[in-house]
């Protein structure tokens, strides 16, 4: 069920440049059934900044819920700053996330994320975990001052690193160290840029593979129509990110 | 007697609050969180007698208190939206009011001759004032001749009663009022989008893709209720306000202007139990007011 709650700040910490960690606590976190959706959180009380800031889930349990973003624009920054008065307006859990029973267990499975596409995974990749499947990461970054969870994702499994710059892992691009990793994957997710999403699925071209988007929102809910994407994959043409994403089947929304 | 209650033509409100067009699909997305059939009445997205997609996205960006939106009217057609929408609607004890577009005369007349007779439709929004689509839409709502004739075209061939969405976008609001008035609108609602820009300092080019966009939410509303007050002032048939309307005081605001009812469009999308949370507050608002009827509020600043 989507609810509106005003949650309580648990926490928050910048744990990279611009990038911070939000906990919540409240009713919502309980609602959340699977790793990928996202909540659509208010930034402030006032007028300005006016529309709620689709946040993806990072984590959930224990009736919290972990938000990663990036302060970089007008919302985010004020949500980072404010501190939101010790608690925060959110509405969710909204959208569609990740199939873990895409993944047999016993399978490997591989996580590839780039930036602020990165913190779903996480939650992804802990669900992934304890239903007996392994997963293999590879995160890409700008470069290293806003590399972010790498303790948390070796914890987990296999993790890569890739910067731009090459001041962190490998010097490249995630494409660069997918080609090089050499194991059998039953089945890949990926979530960050429009660019990224498109050379992962033709480097995965064959495997089952599941990306999340990223797209200006109006409602957050799929009445606004702001957030479509063409398809060739229904007679309506058309997806809508925020309520029939944000993830999809790779070859679904094209790219 | 409900004292939230107000008769329009075709309409029998149990409240005077309604989500706008365009911000509410079809209601589906919103009955995952309320009762809808707690609204007053429903405007849904403009219909078109083909299915269209809209424009590229970037549709929208945020603006001081307030978007801009370029959707381009996209809707699955008025074949979709009468076997597949509109009955879905039926389920809820809700007046439906149906917004309809068009590129050209014929579009309109067509789409508004079989949207008419669905059982739920008991009024039509004509949409002569859509900035964001490159034919039909605002060339019909900017000049008074075009606008008037329009109106006599779906008058004409509508089973229940037309209602006309007019565009803030013009020198003079009321003049545009008067001549579809003439073209026996039997009711006007205003105001849609004012026409805007964003640009992005690093690329030196709109956010939005279309370019243009319609700028709607808080920012709009001291532009809306002034159009509002002059146009019902001007004409005899009653207006239907919007423009910015969050909270219980703008209602109060916008009927005390002129309107008999009013919608609620960007607030859906802040708080989206906005509707619902305003239907409860009027009566308290109400009484601390000392009014008894909602209704004595209508226009009562011309009084």
């Amino acid at each position: 069920m989507i609810r509106n709650e005003h949650m309580k700040v648990a926490g928050q910490r910048e744990i990279a440049r611009n990038i911070y960690e939000l906990v919540l606590e409240g009713e919502l976190a309980d609602e959340i059934k699977e790793p990928g959706k996202f909540v659509h959180v208010r930034a402030g009380e006032t007028l300005d900044p006016l529309l709620r800031r689709p946040i993806s889930i990072a984590d959930y349990g224990n009736g919290r819920i972990t938000l990663i973003y990036r302060a970089e624009g007008y919302g985010t920054r004020v949500i980072s700053e404010k501190g939101l008065h010790g608690q925060a307006d959110v509405l969710g859990p909204l959208g569609n996330g990740f199939p873990v029973e895409a993944a047999a267990p016993g399978t490997k499975a591989l996580l590839v994320g780039g930036g602020i596409g990165v913190p779903p995974l996480y939650g992804l990749s802990r669900r992934l975990k304890e239903a007996g499947v392994e997963p293999v990461h590879v995160l890409g970054f700008q470069s290293e001052d806003v590399v972010f969870y790498e303790e948390e994702f070796i914890r987990l499994g296999e993790t890569h690193i890739a910067t731009v710059d090459g001041s962190r892992g490998a010097k490249g691009f995630v494409t660069d160290v997918m080609a090089s990793l050499g194991h059998e994957f039953s089945v890949y997710y990926s979530c960050g840029p429009l660019p990224m999403l498109k050379a992962v699925a033709e480097g995965m071209a064959g495997t089952e593979g599941y990306l999340s988007f990223e797209e200006r929102m109006g409602c957050g809910i799929g009445a606004c129509f702001a957030c479509v994407c063409r398809t060739d994959s229904n007679d309506r043409g058309y997806v809508k990110v925020c309520s029939d994403g944000p993830v999809f089947k790779a070859g679904v929304v094209t790219l | 007697m409900n004292r939230l209650q107000v008769e329009l033509p075709g309409l029998t409100l149990k409240n005077p609050i309604m989500p706008a067009s365009g911000c509410f699909g079809f209601g589906k997305e919103y009955a995952q969180l309320y009762d809808l059939s707690k609204l007053g009445a429903i405007m849904v997205k403009a219909t078109t007698l083909e299915p269209r997609f809209g424009n590229p996205t970037p549709r929208v960006a945020e603006t001081p208190a307030g978007m801009l939106n370029a959707i381009g009217l996209q809707n699955p057609g008025l074949e979709k939206v009468v076997t597949e929408e509109l009955p879905w609607l039926e389920q809820y004890d809700v007046p439906i009011i149906a917004n309809v577009a068009g590129s050209e005369t014929e579009d309109y007349v067509a789409v508004a001759e079989r949207i008419s007779k669905a059982p739920n439709v008991r009024a039509l929004e004509l949409n002569i004032s859509c900035p964001n689509v490159r034919c039909g839409g605002i060339t019909f709502g900017t000049d008074p001749k075009i606008a008037g004739e329009l109106t006599r075209a779906v008058k004409a061939v509508s089973s229940v009663p037309v209602y006309v969405k007019l565009s803030p976008n013009v020198t003079d609001v009321t003049e545009i009022a008067r001549a579809v008035e003439a073209g026996g609108a039997d009711g006007l609602t205003l105001i849609n989008t004012l026409v805007g820009m964003r640009f992005d300092p690093r690329t030196g080019r709109p956010v939005i893709a279309n370019g243009t966009g319609g700028l709607s939410g808080p920012a709009v509303k001291p532009v809306a209720l002034r159009m509002v007050y002059e146009v019902s002032r001007s004409v005899s048939i009653p207006v239907i306000g919007m423009g910015g309307i969050s909270d219980v005081d703008d209602v109060i605001n916008f009927m005390s202007a002129g309107a008999s009812a009013v919608a609620v469009g960007t607030a859906n999308f802040v708080d989206h139990f906005v509707c619902p949370n305003l239907i409860d507050a009027l009566p308290d608002r109400m009484d601390e007011l000392g009014i008894r009827n909602i209704t004595e509020l209508i226009g009562r600043s011309h009084r």
